[in-house]
C-alpha cells in the first residue's frame, strides 16, 4: 500500500507528485541491519567455536557485504522507491547466514565448501541485481522479447546435453563448463520461461481459454494456440529423461501449469497438467534404473543395504537426517554439530546442515523467511496492473516457492530426492546469480505495484470516460516507444492500487494482444 | 488475475506447511529413533569429545579422559595406559570406540559418564546459564581392587571367569574374564585402526582342551565378558540348586534318605549315567543321606531327585531364581537355559533328571551361580547383583546411591541353612576340600560340567564364606579347563582357585 494514498484523503486539490515524496525506506535500512547481524553474527560465533578465534576473512565479509547492502538499498532509494521493503532485508538475511554455515564447513575441512568463491558470486550476482535495477526502469519493456527469450530459455536447456560443454555431475546432465566454472544454465531458464510464458499467455490467455471446443464439461484450447505451450512440455520432459534430472523437469513443469493457471482461471487444466507430469514421471520410473533407484531410497532410505550401496544410495539423504535429529528442537549450535559429515552438506543438503546447527527452530525460521519473500513476490503480483507484470511476478514467485518445495521436501523425504538449490542459501554461482535476478524482477515490479499514481480529482470523477476494454486487469500499456508525454499521461491516470472503485473509473486502454 | 493469484497465494501456503510438518517429523518425531540408529555415530563423536566422566574403582580413576590435541578434543585412557590394569578391568569398564562399537560400563553407564542423564538436571542447568562445557559425572563402582586382582592372579592362564558378590548387598566385588583385552587399543582416534583390531579381537576365540588333541576353540571371543554374557552346563554345582527344589517341595530334608546307584539309567532312553569316577558314592551303599549325596556329588542320586521333583517343580525354582531373566548390572547380561523353558530344547523326562545334576541344555552364567550361593548364604533372599555403586557429579558431589534390593526370594531361611550346612560339608568334608581357609568356615560346591564332542569338562567352584557371617560369594568356571589326567578335576583346578579370592575378600 502507498503510504501516500493512506494519509491523504480521496480527491485532495490536485494530482500528487510521487517523486517528490518518495519514502525513505527506513524500514528496509532498519531491517537490512539486522539481518546482517544475525549473519554475522552466526560467522563470528562459527569461529569462536571451532578455532576460539574469528574466522579467516571475517572483516572482509562483513566490510564486503555492508557495503553491498547499502548499495542496493540506496539503488532501491533511487531506481525503486516504492518498491517492497522486506524483499531484499529477508534475502540477505538468507544468503550471510549461508556465507557463514559455508564458512563453518571450510572450516572443519570439508572438501568444496568454499567460503571466498561464494562471497565473491553473491556479489556478483547482487552487482549484477543492482544493475538490472538501474537499466530497467520498467519490467514491460521484456514483453517486448517474448519469443527471443523462449529460444534463448530453449537453447539453454539444450546447453548440458551438447558433448564437452555438458558436464554429468552425480548422475544428472544439468550442468556446463564455461572457462572453468560450472553452470546450471536451468537456473536462468527459468527464469526466461517465466518472462516468455507471462509474454506469451498475457497475449493469448482468452484464445486459450475461451476459444476451444469442450469435452466431457471442460474447456480444451485450440491446437494451434498451443503451440510453444507443447514445446515446452516437451522440453521439460526432454531434461527429465536425457539430463536425468526429476527437479528441474518438475520446476519448468509447475513453472508452466502455474502460470497457465494464473492467466486462464482453469482449474482443470491444472489438474490435466499435473496428470501429465505424474505420467511422464511414471514412464520415467519404469524405464530408467536410476529414477528407481531415487523412488527406492525415497521409500527406505534406513535400509542397510541402501545405505551401503556406492553409488546411488541412500548414504547422502541418511546422513542429512541424522544431522536433523541430531539438531532437534534448537539445533547443536553455530559450528557445534556434525555437518560436515553430510555430504553436500554446502550446497544440495545445506538445508540438512541448517537443522543441525539451528534445529528446528531455525529451520522453521528460515522457512518463514522464505515465505515472506514468496508472499511478497505474490503480493507485489496482485498490486501491479499490467497482466504481464503480473503473470511475470506470480511467476517468478511461485517458482522460487516450487524450488523451495523440491528441495526442503527431497531432503525431509515429501518427494523423492533431486539435484535443486536451495535458493540463496546453497554454494553455487548459477543458483546465486539466477535467484538474485528474480528478485531484482521482483522489487522492479513490485516498485511499479506500490507506486502510487495521481489521486483523481473531483472533476476527473465527474467525467469518467468509459472506454475500458475487456481486460479486466486494467493496466495501461505504456510502450518503451511512448513519447515521455505518454508517460507522464499515463502516470497521471493510474488508478490507485488500493482503491478499486476508483480504478473502475479512471481511464483504462485495452491491454489485448497488441504486441503479439 | 487477482483471485487466480490468491488462490496460488493459498497454495503457496500449504506448500510450506508441508514442509514445516515434514521438517518436524524429522527433527522432532522421528528424532529419538534417528539419534539411536546404530549407523549415526553423531552421538560417539559428541559423547567422545565431551569431557566425559571418569571410572572409578577403589579410589582409583581406572577410566579417565584426558585433553588432546585433535579433532576430538578428549582422549579416553584405561588404567593409565597399563596393558595389564586395562586387561584386569576391561570386562568392568568395556571400551568406547570412534567406530561406535561400545561395551561395558562405557555403554551402558554412558548417559552418567557423558553427563546426560535425567538425575544430573542440575548440572546440565548450571551449565545452561553458566555457559559452560558440560562434564561428565564418575561412576564409582563396587568393586574391590584387591579382590579383582587376586581373582585375576588365581585364574593364572586359564580360560574363564570369576565374579565374587556381597550376598548381603548384591555388590559386585569381582568381576574377571580371561583372556581378556585392552581397551587402549580400541581408543584410538582412527576408526579404520579400530576396525581392524575390533575385528582382529572378535575373532580371537582361544583355544580349549580336548580329550584327543584336536584342535578346537571357545565360542567366545576375548571382547566377551564370560563372567555375564556366556553361558555354560553348571554341572554338580547345579546340585546345589537341585536340592534347593528338593527341601522347598516338603518331601526331603538333607537327612533324607536317596538312592545312589553307581549308574543311574535314565527313564526310556536305556542310557546309564555313571557316578563320577564310576564309584559307588557312599563306598557299600545304595542309599545315602541328601546330605551325603551333596556331599560325595553323587550323580545318581540327583539324577533321580531331578526326576522326582519334576519338570514343573525345577522350571518354577529356575524362574524363582530369576535365571530366566537378563538383568542390568546395569550391563544386560545373558539369561540361563532351561529345557523346555522360553526354547526348543527337549523337556522329555530324561532331559528334566539329566538337568539334576547340571547337564543336559541347562545352562547358567557365572554371575547367576555366584548368586544361587549368594542367596543360600543370605538365608534365602536374593539380592539383585550391581556394579555401580553411586554417581558423582563434575563437583565430586552425589547425586545417584544404589540402594541394595532384593531381586526375589526362590527358597526359605530354613532351606537356605540346611544346603548352608550341606555345603559346609563338601568343603569339609567333601569333593571341594582344597577350597579349605584355616580358621574360616567355608561352604561350598564343586562342578565337572561335560560338553561333549572331545572337549574338556568345564569346571566349577561355587561357595561362601564365612558362613556364621557370610561376606562373600563367588562362582569360578574355567572353561573347558579339564585335564584328563587329573581325577576329581574340579575339586583339584577350581576350588584353589576359589580358595585365594575368597581368601583376599576375608582377608
Amino acid at each position: 500500500m502507498s503510504m501516500l494514498s493512506e494519509k491523504l484523503p480521496q480527491g485532495m486539490q490536485d494530482a500528487i507528485q510521487p517523486e517528490e515524496n518518495a519514502p525513505g525506506r527506513a524500514a528496509e535500512a532498519v531491517l537490512l541491519v539486522v539481518a546482517l547481524a544475525l549473519g554475522f553474527g552466526g560467522l563470528a560465533m562459527v569461529g569462536y567455536s571451532l578455532e576460539d578465534r574469528l574466522p579467516d576473512g571475517f572483516w572482509t565479509e562483513v566490510l564486503v557485504l555492508s557495503a553491498l547492502s547499502l548499495t542496493a538499498h540506496i539503488v532501491l532509494r533511487i531506481r525503486a522507491p516504492y518498491a517492497d521493503q522486506v524483499i531484499l532485508p529477508a534475502v540477505m538475511l538468507l544468503n550471510t547466514m549461508s556465507l557463514a554455515m559455508i564458512t563453518r564447513l571450510e572450516m572443519a575441512g570439508m572438501r568444496g565448501a568454499d567460503a571466498g568463491r561464494h562471497l565473491m558470486w553473491t556479489s556478483l550476482s547482487i552487482a549484477v541485481a543492482c544493475v538490472l535495477l538501474l537499466v530497467l526502469r520498467d519490467h514491460r519493456v521484456l514483453r517486448k522479447y517474448t519469443y527471443t527469450v523462449m529460444v534463448a530459455a530453449l537453447v539453454l536447456v539444450i546447453l548440458p546435453l551438447i558433448p564437452k560443454l555438458g558436464q554429468e555431475i552425480n548422475g544428472a546432465k544439468i550442468w556446463i563448463n564455461v572457462a572453468g566454472f560450472s553452470l546450471q544454465p536451468a537456473e536462468f531458464a527459468k527464469i526466461l520461461f517465466a518472462v516468455f510464458f507471462a509474454g506469451y499467455l498475457v497475449a493469448n490467455r482468452d484464445t486459450l481459454a475461451l476459444a476451444g471446443k469442450k469435452v466431457l464439461g471442460l474447456q480444451l484450447p485450440r491446437l494451434r494456440d498451443l503451440g510453444p505451450i507443447l514445446v515446452v512440455w516437451a522440453v521439460s520432459l526432454m531434461v527429465l529423461v536425457g539430463q536425468k534430472d526429476l527437479g528441474t523437469s518438475l520446476l519448468f513443469f509447475g513453472l508452466f501449469v502455474g502460470m497457465l493457471y494464473l492467466a486462464t482461471e482453469r482449474g482443470g487444466w491444472v489438474a490435466i497438467g499435473m496428470s501429465m507430469f505424474v505420467v511422464g514421471a511414471f514412464v520415467a520410473w519404469t524405464i530408467f534404473s536410476h529414477v528407481q533407484a531415487r523412488v527406492e531410497i525415497w521409500l527406505n532410505p534406513l535400509d542397510p543395504e541402501l545405505i551401503e550401496r556406492e553409488f546411488g544410495g541412500s548414504y547422502q539423504i541418511v546422513q542429512g537426517m541424522f544431522g536433523m535429529a541430531f539438531g532437534g528442537m534448537f539445533g547443536a549450535g553455530w559450528g557445534e554439530g556434525y555437518s560436515s559429515r553430510i555430504p553436500f552438506a554446502f550446497s544440495d543438503m545445506i538445508y540438512a546442515a541448517f537443522g543441525e546447527e539451528l534445529g528446528l527452530t531455525g529451520l522453521l525460521a528460515i522457512l518463514l523467511v522464505y515465505l515472506a519473500i514468496v508472499q511478497r513476490g505474490l503480493r507485489a503480483a496482485i498490486g501491479v496492473r499490467d497482466g504481464f507484470g503480473k503473470l511475470l511476478a506470480g511467476g517468478l514467485a511461485f517458482v522460487m516457492a516450487l524450488q523451495l518445495f523440491v528441495v526442503v521436501g527431497g531432503i525431509t523425504r515429501v518427494i523423492p530426492l533431486t539435484g535443486l538449490t536451495l535458493p540463496f542459501m546453497a554454494q553455487g554461482g548459477s543458483s546465486l546469480l539466477a535467484n538474485w535476478i528474480v528478485i531484482a524482477l521482483l522489487l522492479r515490479i513490485s516498485d511499479a505495484a506500490r507506486r502510487p499514481s495521481a489521486l483523481p480529482t473531483r472533476g476527473q470523477l465527474a467525467t469518467p470516460p468509459m472506454n475500458s476494454g475487456p481486460s479486466t486487469d486494467g493496466a495501461i500499456e505504456v510502450g518503451p516507444g511512448a513519447s515521455t508525454a505518454d508517460r507522464a499521461a499515463a502516470r497521471q491516470s493510474m488508478p490507485s492500487p488500493s482503491d478499486e472503485v476508483t480504478q473502475m473509473h479512471v481511464p483504462i486502454r485495452n491491454d489485448g494482444g497488441d504486441q503479439a | 488475475m487477482n483471485t487466480t493469484l490468491r488462490r496460488l497465494s493459498t497454495v503457496v501456503m500449504a506448500m510450506f506447511l508441508v514442509l514445516m510438518v515434514s521438517t518436524t517429523w524429522i527433527q522432532f518425531v522421528q528424532a529419538g529413533e534417528l539419534n539411536d540408529n546404530g549407523r549415526n555415530v553423531r552421538k560417539i563423536y559428541r559423547d567422545l569429545g565431551a569431557a566425559r566422566g571418569p571410572i572409578v574403582v577403589g579410589e582409583d580413576n581406572v577410566v579417565v579422559s584426558v585433553p588432546i590435541d585433535d579433532a576430538y578434543g578428549r582422549q579416553r585412557v584405561y588404567a593409565d595406559g597399563s596393558e595389564d590394569l586395562a586387561k584386569l578391568y576391561a570386562p568392568i569398564t568395556g571400551f568406547f570406540a570412534v567406530n561406535g562399537n561400545t561395551a561395558g560400563l562405557e555403554r551402558s553407564a554412558n548417559d552418567y559418564l557423558s553427563g546426560r542423564a535425567d538425575s544430573l538436571w542440575l548440572d546440565q542447568l548450571q551449565n545452561l546459564l553458566t555457559g559452560q562445557e558440560a562434564e561428565g559425572s564418575s561412576v564409582d563402582t563396587t568393586i574391590d581392587p584387591k579382590i579383582q586382582q587376586a581373582a585375576w592372579d588365581a585364574l593364572g592362564n586359564y580360560t574363564g571367569a570369576a565374579v565374587a558378590l556381597d550376598p548381603r548387598t548384591g555388590a559386585i566385588l569381582a568381576m574377571v574374564s580371561k583372556p581378556s583385552y585392552d581397551p587402549n587399543s580400541l581408543a584410538v582416534h582412527s576408526s579404520g585402526e579400530v576396525n581392524e583390531t575390533y575385528q582382529g579381537l572378535a575373532n580371537t576365540k582361544p583355544q580349549i582342551n580336548t580329550d584327543d588333541g584336536s584342535e578346537q576353540f571357545s565360542p567366545y571371543s576375548v571382547l566377551t565378558n564370560r563372567a555375564i554374557d556366556a553361558t555354560y552346563p553348571p554341572g554338580s554345582t547345579f546340585k546345589v540348586f537341585t536340592s534347593a527344589a528338593a527341601i522347598e517341595s516338603g518331601d526331603f530334608t538333607p537327612d533324607s534318605e536317596v538312592p545312589s546307584p553307581n549308574g543311574y539309567e535314565l527313564t526310556n532312553t536305556g542310557t546309564t549315567i555313571n557316578n563320577f569316577g564310576g564309584y559307588d558314592c557312599v563306598a557299600g551303599k545304595t542309599k545315602i543321606t541328601l546330605a551325603d549325596a551333596m556331599r560325595t556329588s553323587c550323580n545318581s542320586s540327583y539324577l533321580w531327585l531331578g526326576g522326582q521333583i519334576g519338570k514343573e517343580g525345577m522350571t518354577d525354582m529356575f524362574k524363582a531364581f530369576r535365571f530366566d531373566e537378563s538383568l542390568e548390572v546395569p550391563m544386560g547380561t545373558v539369561a540361563g537355559s532351561y529345557p523346555g523353558l522360553d526354547n526348543t530344547n527337549p523337556d522329555s523326562v530324561d532331559r528334566i533328571e539329566l538337568s539334576g545334576m547340571g547337564q543336559g541344555d541347562v545352562k547358567l552364567t557365572p554371575l547367576q551361580v555366584a548368586m544361587m550361593s549368594a542367596t543360600v548364604a543370605n538365608g534365602g533372599t536374593e539380592m539383585k547383583p550391581y556394579l555401580i555403586k553411586s554417581i558423582r557429579d563434575s563437583e565430586l558431589e552425589v547425586v545417584e546411591k544404589t540402594n541394595p534390593s532384593t531381586l526375589a526370594n526362590p527358597i526359605s531361611s530354613s532351606t537356605a541353612d540346611a544346603l548352608t550346612g550341606m555345603m559346609i560339608g563338601v568343603v569339609e568334608n567333601g569333593s571341594g576340600q582344597n577350597a579349605q581357609i584355616p580358621g574360616v568356615s567355608v561352604a561350598g560346591k564343586t562342578g565337572t560340567a561335560e560338553n561333549g564332542g572331545h572337549r574338556q569338562p568345564t569346571l566349577w567352584f561355587t561357595g561362601f564364606a564365612p558362613t556364621d557371617d557370610p561376606q562373600v560369594a563367588i562362582a569360578v568356571v574355567l572353561e573347558n579347563g579339564g585335564n584328563s589326567t587329573v581325577d576329581t578335576a574340579s575339586g583339584t583346578l577350581a576350588a584353589p582357585i576359589a580358595k585365594k579370592i575368597l581368601e583376599a575378600a576375608i582377608g
